[in-house]
């Protein structure tokens, strides 16, 4: 160490421009590809908008207090980050990794696994941050009244977004192949986003599942979107924010270990 | 003494009962080219990876540029620039993107940017094709691309796994030209190769692998000298009199080597009492490899 500080080079963890350069490869990539990105991302929440809220609009008009357009609405940004977080997160990575072998390139460079997963999960963390507010934004379209709490869901939708992405990250690390996923997306995306209380309220489920249910971070992420809408709740959303919070660092680590298994033989 | 750009003592890698990389020793002194020679999966590509902290080691010291890796691998890469074996460019992107994210990576300054990109293009001949997507190029134009990539920084050392492999003889003799140029320049090269010429034409110094472990290094020309000796006698015919010959020229203490369709009788520099009948050669760094390691190689 003594030789690498006298030569004042030493470079620590996590730096600023390890984490800039792949952030930078990222934003000139999406330069390529962002029409694509940006109209599924838009026209996927908006039909399970037109479908759940015309569909089930019909059959009940309040749910919860809310007009059900305004719930499935803001129900419907926690959907939409998880799209826009888990699902680029598990495929991007293991394409990377696995086809366009770009995380070797990116490795020979002066950068660690630590810092190229965290940029990766940043990246995907503030797309998410954003195409998560299309369905607000849509809602809107369908009568949603504007209020200054809406500010709040594009940071809901980041820190939400990180440890999705985080999971997605990890998931592609410990896959052996594409088909692996099929498992990850029944058997653990599918319930915990039927269950997360985007389309009908958790109120009439069984006890034990509406506390399972605070073990979900996108049931977390749903009620805070609302609430930032509607009007908060006080130290039980901080509460909710600190659990996605929590969730994303624990993924966080995960992902990096899962990756550094995967990239450094 | 110079510098050494790289030093390994002892280096072992092992992946499960397989061990790629065998007690190896290996000096990159500053400024020379150093070309590793072996066949498919003696080990030079895990070495490569090793460098880089791709690989860490299980056994041994690994040194670059005067940082000890794996623990300052980073700051070693920072000085390093490394061509892949395989093409992993961005392939959406245009060639001056490529190299934009590369300046970035390797963090070269926003005033420095500009001009580090242009000398980049420069040197890879790829200034007309500056928009072109990287899908759209011949696989020659990607090799100097990926060239040009790991030297956007002026790197120190540049470490190329099998720079030309795969390519059209006329498209290796440009990057060979490339490469060279890069060795005039003063930059440190550690090359791996299996193409025995390319090491002839290119390294100041040869190390020979086999099953992970150095078995000669020096200059080509002292290698061949010390190995094959000056002249080898090349004799064609049918397998019998092939084995007659091979039995002839043990008897007289020769070395000798098989080529598919003939006997190389090796060292017959002025051996004039020597009655096979056969053409005379210089003798080269392939007599000298499959010698060492019993293998044939490319």
């Amino acid at each position: 160490m003594a030789t690498a500080e006298a030569r004042g080079t030493r470079l620590g963890r996590l730096e600023r421009s390890a984490l800039t350069g792949v952030l930078v490869r990222e934003a000139v990539n999406y330069s390529s590809y962002w029409r694509s990105s940006t109209f599924s991302s838009t026209v996927e929440p908006t039909i399970y908008l037109l479908a759940f809220g015309f569909g089930f609009g019909s059959l009940v008009s309040k749910i919860g207090g809310y007009d059900y357009v305004d719930f499935v609405g803001t129900g419907t940004v926690a959907t939409a980050v998880l799209f826009s977080s888990a699902f680029p997160a598990m495929f991007g990575t293991f394409v990377k990794y696995q086809f366009q072998r770009t995380y070797d390139a990116i490795l020979a460079a002066p950068v660690d696994t630590e810092e190229l997963v965290t940029a990766e999960a940043l990246w995907i963390a503030t797309r998410a941050g954003v195409y998560g507010c299309v369905p607000m934004l849509v809602a809107m379209v369908f009568g949603l009244d504007p209020s200054w709490g809406m500010f709040a869901v594009p940071f809901i939708g980041w820190v939400a977004g990180f440890g999705w992405a985080c999971f997605g990250i990890s998931i592609a690390g410990y896959a052996k192949s594409f088909e692996n996923f099929n498992y990850v997306v029944s058997a653990v995306l599918t319930p915990l986003f039927l269950l997360a209380g985007s389309f009908f309220p958790l109120d009439n489920f069984p006890q034990w599942a509406q506390v399972l249910a605070n073990l979900n971070p996108l049931h977390h992420c749903v009620v805070l979107v609302r609430h930032a809408v509607f009007g908060w709740d006080g130290w039980i959303d901080l509460g909710r924010l600190g659990a996605l919070a929590v969730f994303g660092l624990l993924v966080w680590r995960v992902a990096i270990h899962a990756m550094t298994r995967k990239l450094i033989d | 003494m110079a510098d050494l750009a790289i030093r390994l003592r002892g280096v072992v890698k092992r992946y499960g009962s397989i061990t790629a990389v065998d007690h190896l020793d290996l000096d990159v002194p500053e400024g020379t080219c150093v070309g590793l020679l072996g066949p498919n999966g003696a080990g030079k590509s895990t070495t490569m990876r090793l460098l880089t902290a791709q690989a860490i080691a299980d056994e041994g010291e690994l040194e670059v540029l005067g940082f000890r890796l794996p623990e300052e691998s980073k700051q070693a890469r920072a000085q390093c620039g490394v061509v892949p074996q395989l093409d992993n460019l961005d392939t959406t992107l245009t060639v001056e993107q490529n190299l934009l994210v590369f300046a970035h990576l390797y963090r070269i300054g926003r005033s420095e940017r500009r001009e580090a990109i242009e000398r980049a293009l420069r040197m890879s001949k790829l200034v007309d094709r500056r928009d072109s997507r990287v899908d759209k190029l011949s696989g020659g134009m990607c090799r100097r691309l990926l060239i040009a990539r790991a030297l956007v920084h002026r790197p120190r050392l540049a470490l190329l796994d099998e720079p030309t492999v795969g390519l059209d003889p006329q498209v290796r003799q440009e990057l060979w030209a490339l490469i060279d140029a890069l060795r005039t320049e003063g930059t440190t090269i550690l090359m791996s190769t299996h193409y025995i010429e390319e090491a002839q034409r290119l390294a100041d110094t040869v190390l020979i692998m086999s099953h992970g472990s150095a078995v000669a290094a020096g200059p080509p020309s002292e290698l061949v000298l010390e190995h094959a000796g000056h002249e080898v006698l090349e004799v064609y015919g049918p397998p019998a009199r092939l084995a007659e010959v091979e039995a002839e020229a043990g008897a007289a203490g020769m070395r000798t080597r098989r080529t598919g369709t003939s006997i190389s009788i090796l060292g017959v520099d002025g051996t004039n009492g020597f009655t096979i009948e056969g053409e005379r050669r210089p003798a080269n760094l392939e007599d000298v490899f499959v010698l060492l390691t019993g293998e044939e190689i490319a």
